[in-house]
């Protein structure tokens, strides 16, 4: 063990050596200051965006890959594919030539082929995989994705060809494969850790195609990698990337500031003003894949009749909210999902502000002195700054239309526990940021009726929109699915089991010297393609 | 001294047995669990959940489960992280001088400072040196540790540039850790500056963290020596003709120590609760945030064997300590 690290440290310092040499100039080494510690680097193990940052983002590629910082979807290991006319059979060419990382600790015989995609889908699929267990084997995206029923299977047709047969049509299986937990690793560095063995080492000390190769952890300090001499893309134009572990936002501002680090994510809102007029620092901003919402329990009385919960929407000032909580970062909600998402449809009236209308329209409902709940998120999220505040803020609306709200709290996973309850009382602020850039990954995770007990705070199932949502899913034709879910977000504003507050703006700092660095609308940090001048 | 020690070390034992109940209990009691926190918004079903739940054996009355760690611990084995899916006792090891190092140079510059302080306040009481040494002491265990570390660091690092704004060493530096002490590492690693590059990362997070004790120290020091001072032996001494420093240092000062020693072992448990805080905003890689993490992670095995690691430490000390009673007061040992 004494002898690998040696050899890792020897390594590195040869690698920064020899490119200093060969290019002339001192190397190129970019601190990015990480809000926290990586859970692990098997990114098929964990849901946090830190790991994702850590290890998926830099070490990994997947089989289609989203264009960075946009939502497009775009070829990865996988050059084309072909989707079989009833959408079951999707059949992936891959890339000719695509080498694995050499580190210290492993040397690939060979470049990047079909044995490798079935290695990572198999061992996730099949819980007889000899990898299956190794590491506790719990891939919870791929079975919150329903990958265990929705795949059949995997075949490798030849090196450079795998089929996946799927039980049913599934028109975003494309960005699913771009996601986090379908990174390809190498089937040769399994078969050898099996061999000596010590398979844990495979998920410890990971080998990717990726741009960047891991180098060196030190548990809650800092994470090293290199560059990729021969990745498929091009070298990166940065030769060493750290993280620099630093979970205090106004700390990562200082060091920022000080030029210990480069990009940092996450900062504190009462810092964007002077990051903003700091001549050393760009302040980046971009609208985020995410919306924050208050999901009545639509199973309750009164909150199971439709005129009471438009009549709420209508006592809820929502640009207040906006201008209090997100001080400005963030634009109205009106529909479900934000308006970068495709298919959003922009023809939806939004529930006007108008407290003496909602006033009415409760009493019309026969709805007089409520009581109830507002549930408030103890922590902060991207689509929520202050929950706290927020509930505070509708407790004052609904007081003015006559409803008395309690403001309730619980510590986060408790929260999460108890607001999924179907007999929940209250109202709970929740919200979500996109995996994949599709209409399904809000309409049919948080609202469809398979949903309800679980991520479907509104305990809400409307058949119409059920039906609307499930079609799209299996349509493969986009234009039909865009119709679908045009039509699914009216029957949403019409039904509104959520008032819709915000979806917000997310900022990002970044220092006058790095170079075409671009938000992720997933909220992720990608260095390729980054420069430093 | 040996019955004496003997003594101690029995009572150790039960109060540890009894940590371990503490340890496995308390995380059990705060709400939610790990499976829920992985899962997120996104939330799974009651199935799944009861699944995961029953892999990694916490669906198992929780007697039981008691009864399986006891018999993991009786092995030498503190379990693996649930989360990391490391063992705990590797993890904990890989941290642990990172916060040792960090107190120990906060207590260091705690005793340093507040020693003297006190015993100067004492023999000048009522004077404006010891009013403002009470007053900066009252001010020094009032100020929360997240705000002061902050304060310093806008100052020091942000405005005057003079010490380096977080993290152990400047990432320039990359070599093996080889005892985990920093400052030890860097002069072995043989890299010029490295050693520099360390000691100055250690300034303000050691000031920060040891704030705190310096304050309990010079108070605790000042109370001590007025009522030793007052004694008749005290003035006894002053009558046969010693000088002041040989009545404070060698007749004073020794029975004045008892109290201030107390403090001082107490002072570690204090010192790693102020860690947790202190590494945070240091990004200090201890076992401090290592324990918070694994809280809000609800990473059972994880809470559970840092919980005992650190009750086991924190005994030690209290145990060195009492011997040290033993040592400068004999009559403790033979009264006892």
């Amino acid at each position: 063990m004494r002898k690998t690290k040696n050899l890792i440290a020897a390594f590195c310092g040869a690698t920064l050596l020899l490119a200093s040499i060969h290019a002339g100039a001192a190397p190129k080494t970019l601190v990015f200051c990480s809000e926290g510690s990586p859970e692990g680097f098997n990114p098929a193990f964990y849901t946090a965006g830190t790991t994702f940052d850590a290890s998926s983002r830099q070490i990994f590629d997947k089989l289609t890959a989203f264009k960075r910082g946009t939502t497009e979807i775009e070829p990865g290991l996988a050059e084309k594919w072909d989707i079989s006319a009833d959408g079951l059979i999707y059949t992936f060419n891959l890339r000719k030539g695509v080498k694995f990382h050499t580190t210290p600790y492993f040397t690939p015989t060979r470049d990047f082929n079909a044995d490798d995609v079935v290695l990572t889908f198999m061992r996730q699929f099949d819980k007889n995989h000899p990898y299956h267990k190794v590491g506790g084997g719990k891939y919870e995206y791929f079975n919150s994705n329903s990958m265990p029923d929705l795949i059949k299977e995997i075949v490798k047709v030849d090196d450079v060809t795998v089929k996946f047969v799927l039980s049913r049509p599934e028109a975003p299986m494309i960005a699913h494969l771009a996601m986090d937990f379908a990174s390809i690793f190498s089937a040769e560095y399994a078969d050898k850790m099996m061999k000596a063995g010590t398979p844990d080492k495979f998920d410890f000390e990971p080998v990717g195609t990726g741009p960047f190769q891991y180098v060196a952890y030190q548990k809650d300090a800092v994470i090293r990698y290199q560059a990729h001499p021969t990745y498929w893309r091009g070298k990166a134009a940065i030769d060493n990337l750290v993280f620099a572990i630093t979970p205090d936002p106004s700390v990562r501002y200082q060091k920022l500031k000080a030029g210990e680090c480069h990009v940092m994510p996450y900062p504190n809102p009462a810092d964007l003003e002077a990051m903003a007029k700091d001549p050393a620092i760009t302040l980046m901003k971009k609208e985020g894949l995410n919306v924050g919402y208050l999901a009545y329990n639509s199973s309750i009385a009164p909150f199971d009749n439709v005129k009471v919960r438009k009549a709420l929407n209508m006592a809820i000032n929502k640009q207040a909210i906006l201008d209090a909580v997100y001080q400005g970062a963030g634009k109205i909600a009106k529909n479900p999902f934000p308006p970068t998402i495709w298919s959003y449809n922009d023809d939806v009236v939004d529930d006007p502000y108008d407290p003496a209308a909602a006033k009415k329209a409760l009493l019309d409902a026969g709805v007089k002195d409520l009581k109830m709940k507002v549930w408030a998120m103890p922590v902060q999220r991207p689509y929520n700054p202050n929950a706290q505040r927020m509930a505070e803020m509708i407790q004052s609306d609904f007081a003015q239309v006559g409803v008395t709200v309690e403001i309730v709290r619980y510590e986060w996973a408790e929260y999460l526990k108890r607001s999924k309850e179907k007999d929940r009382d209250g109202a709970v602020l929740l919200g979500w940021t996109a995996d994949i850039p599709d209409p399904d990954n809000f309409l049919n995770v948080l609202l469809s009726c398979d949903a309800v007990g679980n991520a479907n705070r509104a305990q809400w199932c409307y058949k119409p929109f059920d039906d609307l949502v499930k079609k799209a899913k299996v349509v493969s034709d986009i234009s039909e699915r865009t119709k679908l879910y045009k039509e699914a977000q009216v029957i949403f504003k019409d039904q509104a089991p959520w008032a819709t507050i915000a979806n917000s703006i997310v900022f990002q700092p970044v220092r006058k010297e790095v170079v075409d660095f671009r938000i992720d609308p997933f909220g992720g940090n990608v260095f390729y393609g980054v420069d430093l001048k | 001294m040996f019955v004496y020690f003997l003594k101690k070390l029995i009572v150790v034992l039960p109060t540890f047995f009894g940590v371990t109940l503490v340890a496995f209990v308390f995380i059990r009691t705060l709400p939610g669990d790990p499976v829920m926190l992985m899962a997120g918004e996104r939330g799974m079903s009651e199935e799944r959940h009861a699944e995961l739940m029953a892999e990694m054996g916490f669906d198992k009355p929780v007697l039981v489960q008691y009864g399986l760690y006891l018999k993991q611990l009786a092995g030498g084995d503190f379990g693996t992280s649930i989360i990391t899916k490391q063992p705990v006792l590797k993890e904990f090891a890989a941290l642990f001088p990172a916060t040792v190092e960090l107190s120990l140079f906060a207590m260091i510059i705690a005793v340093f400072f507040g020693l003297p302080a006190g015993m100067i306040a004492a023999t000048r009481r009522g004077s404006a040196f010891d009013h403002t040494v009470m007053t900066g002491a009252l001010a020094g265990y009032s100020m929360p540790i997240f705000w002061w570390g902050l304060l310093l660091i806008i100052f020091f690092s942000g405005i005057l540039g003079w010490t380096p704004v977080s993290g152990r060493i400047s990432l320039l530096y990359y070599f093996e850790p080889v005892t985990g002490f920093m400052l030890i590492d860097s002069l072995l690693s043989g890299q010029a500056g490295a050693f520099s590059s360390a000691m100055s990362h250690l300034i303000l997070p050691s000031i920060v963290l040891g704030t705190i004790p310096l304050a309990v120290i010079a108070r605790q020091t000042r109370s001590a020596m007025l009522e030793v001072l007052s004694e008749d032996y005290v003035r006894t001494a002053r009558a046969k003709g010693l000088g002041p420093l040989r009545v404070i240092g060698l007749h004073a000062l020794r029975n004045a120590m008892i109290p201030v020693i107390t403090v001082i072992g107490l002072q570690v448990g204090v010192l790693f609760a102020g860690a947790i805080l202190t590494e945070t905003i240091f990004s200090w890689p201890g076992i401090g945030k290592w324990m918070v993490d694994s809280i809000f992670r609800r990473d059972y095995p994880a809470v559970q064997g840092g919980l005992l690691l650190i009750a086991a430490i924190v005994m030690i000390v209290n145990l060195v300590v009492d011997l040290l009673y033993g040592l400068i007061n004999p009559q403790i040992r033979h009264t006892d």
